[in-house]
């Protein structure tokens, strides 16, 4: 008797977590303000997170956050553990090997910070000989190797964080990362007294022309067609507009 | 099984390995002649040393290396930039590098166990050995160098070949503060590739191959060592 109430219930709590097939959303577990950061409480916050609940409105599903190391990202979407990777992910060649994207829903502009007794700007001449912190794997990694990897001396960082503080505190001349973080960094305190902005680096559609789109298990041809057309309809709906004020004074689209 | 990455990133790997090496022999040859000094200070008679000695070993034996290598390298490092005149100066490359903070922290750490170790093989020696020394006349410094150092040395020399290898594994975690050592090496191939397993095979199989070396190199010396069983 006591089995069969075990076997039972298991039973219906199988069912039960089949009933509600949330859209499992994959986030690292890195704090990447102000795209995806976590609040006092433990509860994912930021940008990411609102795009994220503007979509699941406009498709009216439920949608859950999984934290997941950013290396584990793609095996876990392959896994099945999570449905989508929904982190800032850099849409690139080498990834579309092994998964798909969704359309991008914010373009990745690659900046440079510096210290503030450094020389301003962002040209070849100036980044001459200059020790440059980039977290390691990043679209401004690839474009490092490109553009800069003759003239100046490159850096890796686990986490983009990690390169910000470095850079505070004088070990490295630039950091170099999205556009986003890097000027969330500059309204800390931190930030605000040992750095400031050098400028955006010229454009390389190749590399950077891409954007950040929404990681997909490859032939899960619905759920991308759901997500372009939510992201498509909250564009022009004025929902992605909306939310997108509340962290920056220009579209990232 | 895709290990055609191999080739592109051969000279990442090397530098990587050589790096991890290097971090390895620094810490141990350092780190073993602070621990002799340790080790005398800590059966030694003039007892301010002595409790030097004994909190030195205590504080780091007490603290993960990890918290150890962040207070170094973010604590520590983050005020020598203020100051004066530091950065300007010739020092400032060596400083600024993860690599220093890292052979220090490994360094200070493998002497505090190692010393704790050594003070224990030097209590065990014979106290009848010490005795028959004395009586030949030799004087305290000359027992320390010919007759107790060497011996416990000795006994302590198995222990010693164990913690080698505990030190090789403790290496890993210089690539949090941007060395690329061997793992970070494995971890830039990881992300570029986005291959999960095979750059950690890779990695294995070198951490396998240098504790086997480290394992041979220590039973010569045991061997090469007379001691009287």
């Amino acid at each position: 008797m006591k089995y069969r109430t075990i076997a039972l219930t298991l039973t219906i709590l199988c069912f039960a977590a089949d009933a509600h097939a949330d859209i499992r959303f994959g986030i690292a577990n890195e704090a990447y303000p102000p795209y995806t950061t976590k609040d006092a409480s433990g509860k994912e916050i930021g940008w990411e997170i609102d795009l994220m609940d503007a979509v699941c409105q406009q498709l009216h599903e439920q949608c859950t956050t999984v934290d997941i190391a950013w290396d584990g990202l793609i095996p876990a979407l392959e896994s099945k553990k999570i449905d989508v990777i929904w982190s800032s992910m850099s849409i690139t060649d080498e990834r579309k090997k092994r998964i798909d994207f969704t359309d991008k829903y914010y373009s990745a502009a690659a900046s440079m910070i510096g210290a503030k007794d450094g020389v301003a700007g962002v040209t070849d001449e100036q980044m001459k000989g200059k020790t440059i912190g980039i977290a390691v794997s990043t679209t401004q990694s690839a474009y490092f190797q490109k553009h800069f990897a003759d003239i100046a001396t490159e850096k890796s960082y686990a986490t983009v964080d990690e390169s910000l503080q470095d850079l505070a505190s004088g070990r490295i001349d630039y950091a170099f990362a999205d556009t986003g973080p890097l000027k969330e960094f500059l309204k800390t305190d931190l930030g605000k007294g040992c750095c400031e902005f050098k400028g955006t680096v010229a454009a390389d559609d190749e590399i950077l022309g891409a954007g950040v789109g929404g990681g997909i298990r490859k032939g899960d041809e619905e759920l991308k067609q759901k997500l372009n057309g939510a992201i498509k309809a909250i564009r022009a709906n004025g929902k992605y507009a909306e939310f997108n004020k509340k962290y920056f004074d220009y579209d990232p689209y | 099984m895709d290990f055609s990455w191999v080739a592109s990133y051969a000279d990442l790997l090397v530098r990587g390995a050589a790096i991890t090496f290097l971090l390895l022999s620094i810490s141990v040859s350092v780190g073993f002649a602070l621990a002799i000094l340790l080790a005398v200070a800590q059966v030694g008679a003039f007892f301010p040393l002595r409790w030097l000695s004994r909190g030195y070993c205590t504080f780091f034996r007490g603290t993960p290396l990890l918290i150890q290598l962040w207070l170094f390298y973010y604590g520590l490092g983050s005020y020598l930039p203020f100051i004066p005149g530091l950065r300007a100066s010739f020092l400032w490359p060596i400083l600024r590098e993860g690599f220093f903070f890292a052979a220090l922290a490994l360094t200070l750490n493998f002497a505090a166990y190692q010393g704790e170790i050594l003070r224990g093989a030097m209590a065990s020696v014979p106290k009848g050995e010490l005795e028959a020394a004395r009586a030949f006349g030799m004087s305290p410094g000359k027992i320390l160098r010919r007759i107790w150092l060497p011996r416990a040395i000795r006994i302590a020399l198995p222990t010693f070949a164990g913690e080698v290898v505990l030190q090789l594994k403790a290496t890993p975690i210089v690539f949090s503060v941007t060395v690329m050592d061997l793992y970070g090496a494995a971890y830039k191939i990881r992300q570029d590739t986005l291959l999960v397993y095979e750059p950690l095979i890779l990695v294995t199989v070198f951490y396998v191959g240098l504790t086997f070396a480290i394992t041979q190199v220590f039973q010569k010396l045991e061997k090469s060592v007379p001691s009287r069983r």
